[in-house]
């Protein structure tokens, strides 16, 4: 999905780094990675080390930054929206103005991820050091605990120690609902879901309740479509 | 043989003593695990120290052993092990992972790519990086 983004933008002074969140390791996502054919860097994360230093909650999220190392904009929904939850869970068809809005999603953001690419902290959507404090999401006590959590159920489980290993995993969702990351790794690792996608009926559950709240909650970008689009459960 | 896991990777450590929700360690092996080593100041990172709290100096340090546990309880970490006792994981805290965050100082990290090989985000200073998450499932 960036490879052309990265082709587009062609410069020495923008780089792609696309972290996949794989507890099950690198092979897990070889056929993605080499069927992207990707020019820029691609790496593996088994154990979510990014999404906890970055206080992510779901993919894809993606944070930018700028020359110096500096965040100029934080932890957010790349691009994806919540239209996908109006899918028809028989035959996968959405209303078409649904497939618009989410396609206005997408492009919206790849626009403005172009925008700085090329222009840097000339770009509007580069924030500046106090808009980017403002749109932290800061962790507490309960998300530590949730990510230590997390990476002692999957090295439990990387060591063979499926049961025990589950029981961490659990706890973690438990401290951090609003995780899908922790939720949909732990479904994976136990071999739940068809096709290898870590959606069930209780996953499509979960995702009902929560009603008004978002699944990919909107960036805070001017164009970017904040209507769901389609009338949420509940 | 006991592991203990910290945001560096798990560490084998040998002759560690397990008591109940204490993990006293040599004080060469704490330092191998974890970084922190015993001085007289207290215990060190860098040129970070904590000193022993005075009134319950007994319960982190005897001998050449730190009860590693319970100086991760007084940083107001995580602490977690698993039902034996084997595995402890010494986890991150969420005041040095929000201070880090509001510094606006992209967070350091370092993974392998395909084939193995390590790569630093901070081996791309210099140019505009687009960090972004993915997942097969």
């Amino acid at each position: 999905m960036w490879q052309a983004l990265f082709e587009d933008v062609n410069s020495e002074d923008f780089m792609i780094i696309a972290v996949a969140e794989e507890s099950r390791g690198a092979e897990t996502a070889r056929e993605w990675i080499e069927a992207a054919k990707p020019g820029y860097v691609c790496l593996i994360d088994r154990e979510h080390h990014v999404a906890d230093l970055y206080n992510m909650v779901n993919v894809p999220q993606a944070v930018w930054i700028d020359e110096q190392g500096q965040i100029v904009r934080p932890a957010e929904t790349a691009g994806s929206h919540d239209g996908w939850r109006s899918m028809n869970r028989e035959d996968m068809s959405m209303e078409d103005d649904v497939v618009a809005l989410m396609g206005k999603a997408q492009t919206t953001y790849m626009d403005a991820v172009r925008d700085w690419a090329v222009n840097g902290d000339a770009s509007k959507h580069a924030f500046d050091a106090g808009a980017a404090r403002e749109h932290l999401q800061l962790p507490g006590a309960d998300v530590a605990l949730a990510n230590a959590n997390f990476r002692l159920g999957a090295y439990l489980r990387q060591q063979g120690n499926v049961s025990e290993g589950d029981e961490f995993l659990a706890r973690a969702s438990e401290l951090r609902p609003e995780s899908w990351n922790f939720y949909r790794q732990a479904m994976n690792l136990r071999d739940l879901g068809p096709m290898g996608l870590a959606a069930d009926e209780d996953f499509f559950a979960r995702v009902d309740a929560l009603g008004k709240d978002r699944y990919y909650p909107p960036p805070d970008m001017e164009g970017f479509p904040e209507e769901f689009g389609f009338e949420p459960p509940g | 043989m006991s592991t203990v896991i910290t945001e560096a990777g798990p560490c084998e450590v040998a002759g560690a003593s397990v008591e109940g929700e204490q993990l006293w360690l040599q004080a060469a092996d704490a330092e191998r695990a974890t970084g922190w080593s015993l001085k007289p100041e207290g215990l060190c990172q860098g040129d970070v120290c904590v000193p022993v709290p005075r009134a319950a100096a007994a319960d982190y340090v005897r001998g050449g052993e730190v009860n590693m546990a319970a100086f991760w309880r007084l940083l107001e970490r995580p602490v977690l092990r698993d039902h034996a006792g084997a595995t402890w994981m010494l986890g991150a805290g969420a005041t040095e992972r929000a201070a880090a965050l509001q510094s606006l100082t992209a967070p350091d990290f370092s993974l392998p790519d395909l084939s193995g090989q390590l790569h630093k985000l901070s081996d791309f200073r210099g140019k505009r990086v687009f960090l972004t998450t993915w997942s097969s499932w």
